[in-house]
């Protein structure tokens, strides 16, 4: 059943039938409005990883300013303001003002990492991100918190499509990182890098995992992170955790997944995503946290063509073109096929 | 082109604000057409700027002490580059390519196009809200110099000009002076009957700015009220409402009815610069 005609047919139980706990053997999970973390039990995080790395960025770079738009404590900028209080702009619940005195600073000379979530950068100020900061091609950092579908409160808060309206604007630099760990070196990449970024954020808890891979994070590069005979992840994002959990999973198997992470949308690697893909014989799963439209399915694809590569088979998960369900992020993750559950399931079923 | 009336000594603001409106006719006759109508109404208020009250180099049109010109609404780039031309910072001979391919001088303002120009404009609302991280910035370097912003009446049913005119007052702006034209004619008609934005001077004292209004072609109270402005009590932002005159100084333009966008016939060109002249202090 197709997600939307799900959600019109639970909309239309809601209202028509009390509910009845007994018929579910699973326990109703309630939403967390504005998640803190996407950790899962027992997995290592990191403390509001971007909050910190912008503490020690501005430190040795005096150019450097916060700004945010009512959502400081959201985003992690909060570390940075109690830092630099007189580096900190609060602008208000005002995006447009947040971007366009974004470019001023910035057109005086300074760097400014301007947050706020996803949603509001991205579909409310997009014309002001678009003439003042990327026309302009101002020394602006846009940091995101709840890219994609890390919210459980609903499309107003749920970002699936940030980076198609991101990567069709141009001069902009879009990344989707996947853990604290390359958090941490994207901030001091981006802020020397001259010129507009959209960043997506994890905030709070947040996830540790390619230390283990020991990954370092290079603007524009695409990394292989494990190699395997048996499958080809091209993911960006927090499904670059999804696939390396998967990929340890499918070893009992003795599935052998190779992970390619992709942190930098736009500009592509298309280089390294073509030599991966060229490898004999692999099916390719591109995963991403965002809707299939415009994202990173697409671009991998377009890349794949342009270099007239055809791999054995081609499989892309990402969130459906629908507006997503409000309620606990486990829940819709397993339920639009994010999940390390359903992505595991998904990629058995393809390799038979 | 036409032959350039020679510029008198020590010339006085209303010959530079006659040759602004001069320069800006003859960028409309290349084109045929504009937004001339808002270049003569805001001739005035640009030579008060750029020749009473601005500091700027026009040799080095980035100089760093330099105070910034932003022109928010894009559309009055024909009267702006007038200015620069007079001021100049863009060479004469340009303004025949006006709105031409690969000019200098596009139809609306852009920052990466022209010397002098600030920012990038035509969707309109976004000048306020760069001033002030212009004025931000300033403050934070030490600097003394100023952020000007001209902006139109119809742009007040903008949010996002109220969400800066807010901002401007919370960090207690008093380095950015703003003019807005309320010459009372956006694209669908008269403002004030598409927009509710009176009584603008209560609405933005309520709002913590310093607020003077004049009729914008009175070039006395022009320069008055822009040094007033300079002069205004610490920590507040200022603005200068300027109630002006579509198509001022040629009577024909003044006239008509629809004159957001206008249309000038071929021969009319020289009668709109004749009028000029014959409006031209002695």
């Amino acid at each position: 059943m197709a997600p939307g005609a799900r959600r019109a047919r639970c909309r239309e139980a809601r209202m028509t039938a009390s509910p009845t706990p007994a018929a579910s053997a699973k326990p109703r999970l309630t939403t967390s409005a504005m998640i803190a973390s996407i950790a899962g039990e027992g997995q290592r995080t990191k403390p509001a990883p971007f909050g910190h790395a912008l503490v020690e960025a501005a430190r040795t770079r005096p150019g450097i300013v916060g700004m945010t738009a009512d959502l400081g404590k959201y985003t992690d900028l909060h570390i940075f303001s109690k830092e630099f209080p007189d580096r900190s702009y609060q602008m208000g619940m005002a995006e447009q003002v947040l971007f366009g005195a974004a470019s001023g600073l910035a057109a005086e000379g300074f760097t400014p990492f301007a947050t706020t979530y996803a949603v509001f950068a991205t579909r409310r100020a997009y014309d002001f991100i678009h003439q003042t900061i990327a026309e302009e091609n101002r020394d602006v950092k846009i940091v995101v918190a709840l890219p994609g579908l890390t919210s459980g409160y609903g499309p107003s808060h749920q970002a699936a499509e940030d980076l198609a309206l991101m990567r069709a604007m141009p001069n902009m630099v879009v990344i989707d990182p996947c853990d604290a760990h390359e958090i941490e070196q994207i901030v001091p990449a981006i802020a020397d890098h001259k010129g507009p970024v959209y960043m997506r954020l994890l905030r709070g808890q947040v996830p540790l995992v390619l230390d283990e891979y020991g990954y370092s994070f290079e603007l524009g590069k695409a990394k292989l992170l494990r190699d395997g005979a048996d499958a080809l992840f091209i993911t960006s994002g927090l499904m670059t955790m999804r696939a390396h959990e998967v990929a340890e999973k499918l070893k009992a198997d003795r599935i052998e997944a190779a992970i390619l992470h992709v942190p930098t949308i736009k500009p592509l690697d298309e280089a390294a995503i073509a030599a991966a893909a060229a490898k004999s014989g692999r099916p390719v799963f591109v995963m991403e946290n965002h809707t299939v439209i415009g994202g990173l399915g697409e671009a991998v694809a377009a890349t794949l063509l342009r270099h007239r590569i055809q791999p054995a088979a081609w499989h892309h998960i990402g969130l459906p073109d629908a507006f997503l369900d409000a309620g606990a992020l486990p829940t819709l993750h397993d339920r639009y096929g994010i999940s390390v559950d359903a992505v595991t399931a998904r990629v058995k079923a393809a390799l038979g | 082109m036409a032959e350039a009336a020679p510029l008198l000594p020590n010339t006085s603001l209303a010959d530079r604000a006659y040759r602004i409106r001069r320069n800006a006719v003859l960028m409309g006759e290349v084109q045929g057409q504009g937004y001339i109508a808002q270049a003569l109404d805001i001739a005035d208020v640009l030579a008060v700027a750029y020749f009473h009250a601005m500091r700027w180099r026009a040799e080095d049109p980035d100089w760093e002490g330099r105070d910034r010109f932003l022109l928010s609404n894009g559309h009055y780039a024909i009267a702006l580059y007038a200015a620069l031309i007079e001021a100049g910072i863009v060479p004469e001979d340009e303004l025949e390519s006006y709105g031409s391919d690969d000019s200098r001088l596009p139809m609306s303002g852009m920052a990466s196009y022209t010397p002098g120009m600030e920012m990038s404009g035509g969707s309109l609302g976004l000048g306020l809200s760069i001033a002030v991280g212009r004025a931000l910035g300033l403050k934070r370097k030490g600097s003394d110099s100023r952020v000007y912003t001209l902006f139109s009446d119809g742009e007040l049913g903008e949010g996002s000009v109220w969400e800066a005119i807010m901002a401007a007052a919370q960090f207690g702006l008093d380095n950015m002076i703003a003019v807005v034209d309320v010459n009372n004619m956006q694209a669908d008609g008269p403002s004030t009957q598409v927009t509710a934005f009176e009584p603008l001077v209560d609405k933005l004292e309520a709002f913590g700015w310093w607020v003077r209004r004049i009729d914008g072609n009175d070039l006395d109270a022009v320069r008055d009220a822009f040094d007033a402005a300079l002069a205004a009590p610490a920590g507040k932002p200022r603005m200068i409402v300027a109630d002006t005159l579509m198509g001022k100084g040629v009577p024909f333009l003044e006239q008509r009815e629809k004159n957001h966008f206008i249309r000038v016939e071929a021969h009319e060109w020289r009668l709109a610069l004749d009028a000029l002249d014959a409006g031209r202090p002695a």
